[in-house]
């Protein structure tokens, strides 16, 4: 008999012993201390951020009390060149916010409600490995699913395949950059990495579909941003709101949303036609030109307007703009592309048109990355799994190289697939899907259906309500991790060291697999007490030693192949023809089109307004809502409405508003009106990650709307299997539906 | 469309949405403080004009006023300050750039006068007392026999009390309410306007009345052509001075300003006194009480609204 | 020795680095800021305009908040920093009145406290706090007396504005624009 999965808010703990006791509390009060700081004495450990994805080496400055003072960037670092974002140098908040779970958590039943338990990490560990070996035994370890973001999946990929498991989902692939990994990959060979191997700070005409850069912090990105606005490069912006680096733009175009594909089309019918691709380049590196030439003969800057109402004249004037920087210019490949369910089209399109002008592989364009493997510490040989999600899909989303988590959802459902696919346990490792993904009521369905849902997590994140087993992690201030090796310009490896003790009962990512690994029977796969033994005879492989990175945080090695193309060089490609395919043959095969088509994608019914969603500097979405010095700076998101809009809806500023969507699903909370000019009349703006409902994170709760609760409807792209969450409108109840 | 917001969530107790530093104490202080400084001036010019003679009953029960008074607003502004514990600071250095040096220091001096005064009148209040000390007597003996020279320093002290709250508001033009030479003129006017309705409080000669009367109207006057004359400086001026102006013609504090300062505090009291002049036939002592009451109103008005207009944003 | 700090406006994205830096270098309590950052959007769409600033203490030359310190707390030093002295601030708030950019704040022990230029690390040869860290490396620091100092080159070369130049103050932040 299964028991029904509540939801629960950790708040009905009560006794607040999940948070840090009154002693430890103290921690938030030094923020304020009168402590005369600068003159004291500190003490350094390198360290590589993990407040985002960008992964930015730097230095974690602690007294002699071990008290952490601040964290800056390391100069020598090419992800951040010496300067943390603010989010980085905000990172101390995660180690500082009062809210931070402390010790693991069970789910009990008790008289028809469901609360949490504290209890002992032995406890915790005996409970998810008795359920593991029990769904290993009636079903197989194929059907549980890792679901990770972060660093801690690295420690937990390796106890999950020991076990036995195929199925390792990422949200960030086709919630975010999955479409372009798999278009760049048949265009060009390779995906655009990251970080995205644009060569920014050299380019004369950086060219931005769908990237708020700028907004989203990407920390080298913007930087480099910033160094080519300084040597006077031109930027091109599309993008139907007025975005920050929009307002650095040579060009703005202020495009109609969802028709990015036909000026993409038409920038390369002006390439062509007006002869200003670089000949040499696309008869050297590219096949299918003259398939490309004839598709693109009639989606001319004329019939782009139509559609996406830039005038002609400047949808040909940006082209030769990109043309006369040439090779010296980025289409940038955008990061979060899963807009509208034809994304891996759009991607190519993109892919095409930097090939056409020649910028793959040349100075000011795309250059060519490198990096050094880190040498894998010897474990055993883990059983290949019989059978994943790839099975179950029986041939759908063909290309998709990672798992969609989507489908890990969907294929947790029961009957969505034969029973003896069915996912029955999850294993959620730094991301909050309720936030993340979009269709919660699939999310909350395929819950209930689980036979164990664990969530490791530093802070109370809505994903913890939903799981079983809550095992709290330490900040990444407070542990050793994986060796960073991200290709770059120069191949580069950095260390994270621990400046300071677990605090509570916390503990790293890379004991709890350990641990858990020995109940389940697998210790031989984490044959190590300390995890610095582990780096330390990675380093020494690799001509270094943890002693030394600990003085120098970051290593930087010599490239031994070049970083661009020489001239006339001919590359070999890793694609089917070894060339740069402007059509693919491949997608012809499996029944897509070859080359990027337009479609006309949905428009929001009368009263309704496309909702659009992005990031806001200060903050990575909802892993940061709760961090006290980034929610000093915000600690709500707004929504942004025309004045027109306003003004036919009686909009005041600052007004809060309930959202309702297509579906009829009305938003938790409310949300405060910005009205401003710099956006689109067809469409409202918010940040993403604010709208949290769980009552523990104190300063998060209520605040804001959640706009993943709106994304009810997604366009699948049917290649790989990315959610397009473009596609939802919402309307404004003025009134407290409730 | 001009937007211009905080991108950094910046919200400064006191300071955002709007500047609100100076809370409730500091109207209080300031009308206290003008208060004490109308009596004491009147009731110096008094012994200056009328050399030789007592000081009326009326004249010394106005005179236990500006001690009480002045205390009340001492410790109201001491409220205000948020570093109490360094206050004795304000004694350690004269500047003379900042009028609220000049305040403090003139506060030190005419408070022990006014209290030296209003101590030398007790047996107006309780006959029977009697310094006991031989030291104090002699105090007493040396005030009432150099009073004549001691009121000059008086009168000097009393009109720097009066007027240097508006020169202290003037002084910041980064607030464009205040930001005008009038504001100094303002206040001394009302400080003696304060002065002459408490002493019309007290009188009850009716040629003394008939007086102050006729003096309160002046001042009545006075004040509404400085504020005519305010505004009409502020709405030729720049954007910032019209939008301070504003406030008073449509915005915010318009009635506030015009029923509580001017209806109530200045016409009113000028249509009664017009009145009284005639038929005589009502108690005068309601007049004093909307004046000083106007009077405390103008302070309270002055201050927040002067804390609403800003420069930039 | 003249200090001042030179912001371009063209590279300045508003992320608000500057603002918790300040806030982790100096112990602003949360809730407090010593430095901000303001947008200014102009136009209709799609005209438009936006203007992105981080704003402090002008460090004016002719300061109001000197001027009208009645205990002297509020000074100013060797390099035309002006700072108040914790203990002799009585917290009266004039200075807040006084001051046209409204840079300074009641902090909860008492004395009144606004941006130092981080006068605790240019004496030791560092950046103040917001401009080591800024990624956009919008931010510039260095002597006007110099002629050779990054700012004096910077303010030759480009089109500057500074805050509210009509209140008279003579401050020492330009905007490059």
């Amino acid at each position: 008999m299964k028991t029904r999965r509540d939801f629960i808010k950790i708040s009905s703990l009560g006794l607040g012993v999940a948070t840090l006791s009154a002693s430890k509390l103290n921690l938030f009060e030094s923020l304020k201390s009168e402590e005369d700081h600068e003159t004291e004495k500190l003490f350094r450990q390198p360290t590589y951020c993990e407040i985002c994805f960008w992964k930015c080496a730097g230095w974690t400055y602690f007294n002699e009390k071990k008290k952490i003072i601040k964290v800056i960037g390391n100069d020598k670092d090419q992800h951040s060149n010496g300067r943390f974002c603010p989010r980085g140098t905000g990172g101390i908040g995660a180690y500082y916010d009062e809210d931070r779970l402390t010790k693991p958590l069970i789910r009990e039943g008790k008289a028809g409600s469901q609360t949490f338990r504290e209890a002992s990490w032995d406890e915790a560990f005996t409970v998810i490995a008795d359920k593991l070996k029990k769904i290993a035994a009636e079903s197989g370890p194929e059907n549980v699913a890792l679901i990770k973001h972060g660093s801690a999946g690295d420690h937990f990929k390796t106890l999950f395949q020991a076990y036995g498991t195929g199925n390792i989902s990422a949200p960030s692939y086709a919630q975010c950059r999955g479409p372009r990994v798999e278009s760049f990959k048949l265009t060009f060979g390779e995906d655009p990495g990251s970080p995205e191997q644009t060569d920014i700070r050299d380019t004369k005409c950086l060219v931005l579909i769908g990237s708020h850069l700028g907004e989203n912090m990407h920390n080298g990105q913007v930087q480099e941003m910033a160094m080519a606005i300084d040597k006077g490069a031109s930027i091109i912006t599309v993008d139907p709101r007025y975005s920050t680096v929009a307002s650095k733009s040579k060009f703005w175009l202020p495009i109609k949303p969802a028709t990015d594909m036909a000026l993409l089309l038409a920038w390369i019918n002006v390439l062509i036609e007006e002869e200003l691709y670089d000949k040499q380049y696309v008869e050297d590196n590219t096949i299918g030109f003259e398939k490309l030439r004839h598709h693109v003969k009639r989606m001319t800057p004329e019939w782009a307007y139509g559609i996406t109402t830039i005038k002609p004249d400047v949808i040909r004037k940006t082209a030769r703009e990109m043309a006369n920087a040439a090779p010296a210019v980025i289409v940038h490949p955008g990061r979060h592309v899963a807009w509208y369910g034809d994304d891996v089209q759009r991607s190519r399109a993109v892919g095409i048109l930097n090939a056409i002008l020649g910028s793959w592989g040349r100075k000011g364009g795309y250059f060519l990355r490198e990096g050094i493997s880190v040498p894998k510490f010897p474990i055993p040989k883990a059983n290949k799994p019989r059978w994943n999600w790839k099975t179950a899909l029986n041939g759908q989303f063909p290309l998709a190289s990672q798992s969609p988590t989507n489908v890990i959802v969907e294929q947790s459902i029961k009957g969505n697939v034969d029973e003896k696919y069915r996912i029955r346990g999850w294993f959620v490792a730094g991301t909050n899907l309720p936030l993340t993904l979009p269709e919660t009521d699939k999310f909350e369905k395929a819950v209930q259906d689980l036979d164990l849902f664990v969530a490791v997590d530093t802070m109370p994140m809505e994903v913890t309500g939903y799981a079983d087993v809550v095992l709290p992690e330490c900040t990444y201030l407070e542990r050793y991790d994986t060796i960073r090796s991200s290709p770059h310009r120069e191949p580069n490896i950095a260390v994270r060291v621990p400046a300071v003790e677990p605090l509570g009962d916390t503990k790293p990512a890379s004991w709890m697999a350990k641990e858990l690994a020995k109940k389940m029977g697998l210790g031989e796969f984490f044959p190590y007490e300390d995890y610095s033994e582990v780096l330390d005879w990675q380093l020494k492989k690799m001509g270094s030693s943890l002693d030394e990175m600990k003085r120098i945080g970051v290593k930087t090695f010599p490239r031994k192949t070049p970083i661009y193309f020489a001239e006339g060089e001919k590359y070999r490609f890793k694609t089917p023809s070894g060339k740069i395919e402007l059509y693919s043959e491949r997608m012809k095969q499996l029944g897509f089109s070859p080359l990027p088509e337009y479609t006309k994608h949905e428009e929001p019914p009368q009263g309704f307004y496309r909702l659009n969603y992005g990031r806001a500097p200060m903050h990575s979405f909802g892993r940061t809502s709760n961090n006290p010095n980034l929610t000093d700076l915000m600690s709500e998101n707004f929504l942004w409405v025309n004045p027109k809009v306003a003004s036919i809806w009686g909009l005041k500023s600052n007004q809060k508003v309930w959202l309702k969507n297509q579906d009829g699903i009305v938003s938790d909370f409310p949300i405060k009106v910005r009205i401003t000019e710099r956006i689109r009349w067809d469409s409202v703006y918010m940040v993403h990650g604010f709208g949290h409902n769980n009552k523990k994170l104190k300063r998060a709760f209520g605040n804001g709307a959640n706009d993943s609760q709106m994304i009810s409807k997604v366009l699948i792209d049917p290649i790989m299997g990315a959610t397009g969450m473009r596609v939802n409108f919402v309307t404004f109840l003025k009134n407290d539906p409730a | 469309m001009k937007e211009e917001l905080f991108v950094s969530g910046r919200n400064l107790p006191n300071i955002d949405p709007q500047l609100h530093v100076w809370h409730w104490p500091i109207p209080v202080y300031l009308f206290l403080g003008g208060l004490s400084a109308g009596i004491l001036f009147f009731a110096a010019l008094y012994v200056i004009k009328n050399k030789g003679k007592d000081l009326p009953d009326s004249y010394k029960k106005a005179l236990f006023v500006p001690p009480v008074a002045l205390v009340l607003g001492l410790i109201a502004l001491l409220f205000d300050l948020t570093h109490l514990f360094y206050s004795w600071r304000l004694f350690t250095t004269i500047r003379l750039e900042s009028p609220m040096s000049w305040g403090a220091w003139t506060l030190l001096t005419i408070t022990p006068l006014a209290f030296l005064w209003a101590a030398s009148n007790i047996k107006l209040l309780f006959p029977q007392w009697d310094w006991k000390y031989d030291w104090i007597k002699a105090i007493f003996k040396f005030w009432n026999e150099n009073l004549k020279y001691i009121v000059w320093l008086v009168i000097l002290l009393s009109v720097i009390l009066g007027i240097y709250t508006g020169i202290l508001l003037s002084a910041f033009n980064a607030r464009p309410l205040w930001n005008t030479s009038i504001l100094g003129p303002l206040f001394l006017s009302s400080a003696l306007s304060g002065g002459a309705a408490v002493l019309i409080f007290f009188s009850n000669n009716e040629e003394e009345k008939k007086i102050f009367v006729k003096l309160s109207m002046l001042l009545i006057v006075i004040e509404g052509f400085l504020f005519t004359h305010m505004f009409m400086g502020f709405l030729a001026s720049n954007q910032v001075q019209l939008e301070a102006a504003e406030m008073f013609l449509g915005g915010d504090y318009t009635i506030h300003f015009w029923i509580f300062d001017v209806i109530v505090g200045l016409i009113i009291p000028l249509v009664l006194e017009l009145i009284w002049l005639r038929k005589q036939n009502f108690s005068l002592k309601i007049v004093a009480l909307l004046l000083l009451f106007g009077g405390i109103m103008m302070r309270f008005t002055m201050v927040h609204a002067g804390q609403a207009a800003r420069y930039l944003y | 020795m003249r200090y001042a700090m030179v912001i371009d406006t063209l590279k300045c994205v508003g992320c608000s680095d500057c603002v918790v830096a300040c806030q982790t270098e100096n112990n602003v309590p949360i809730g407090y800021c010593r430095d901000w950052v303001v947008e200014a959007v102009n136009g209709t769409y799609p005209q438009l305009e936006l203007e992105i600033r981080t704003e402090r203490c002008n460090h004016c030359e002719n300061s109001p908040c000197v001027r009208c310190c009645p205990t002297g707390a509020s000074h100013i030093v060797e390099g035309g920093v002006v700072l108040v002295t914790h203990d002799e601030c009585i917290g009266c708030g004039a200075c807040i009145e006084s001051c046209p950019y409204d840079a300074r704040y009641q902090h909860p022990e008492g004395y009144v406290d606004k941006c130092t230029f981080c006068l605790h690390r240019v004496k030791d040869g560092l950046l103040p706090a917001c401009v080591s860290v800024c990624p956009t490396r919008c931010m510039y620091f260095g002597d006007l007396e110099d002629p050779n100092s990054e700012v004096s080159k910077l303010l030759k070369k480009r089109d500057y504005k500074t805050l509210a130049p009509e209140a008279g103050t003579n401050p020492h932040i330009f905007y490059l624009i």
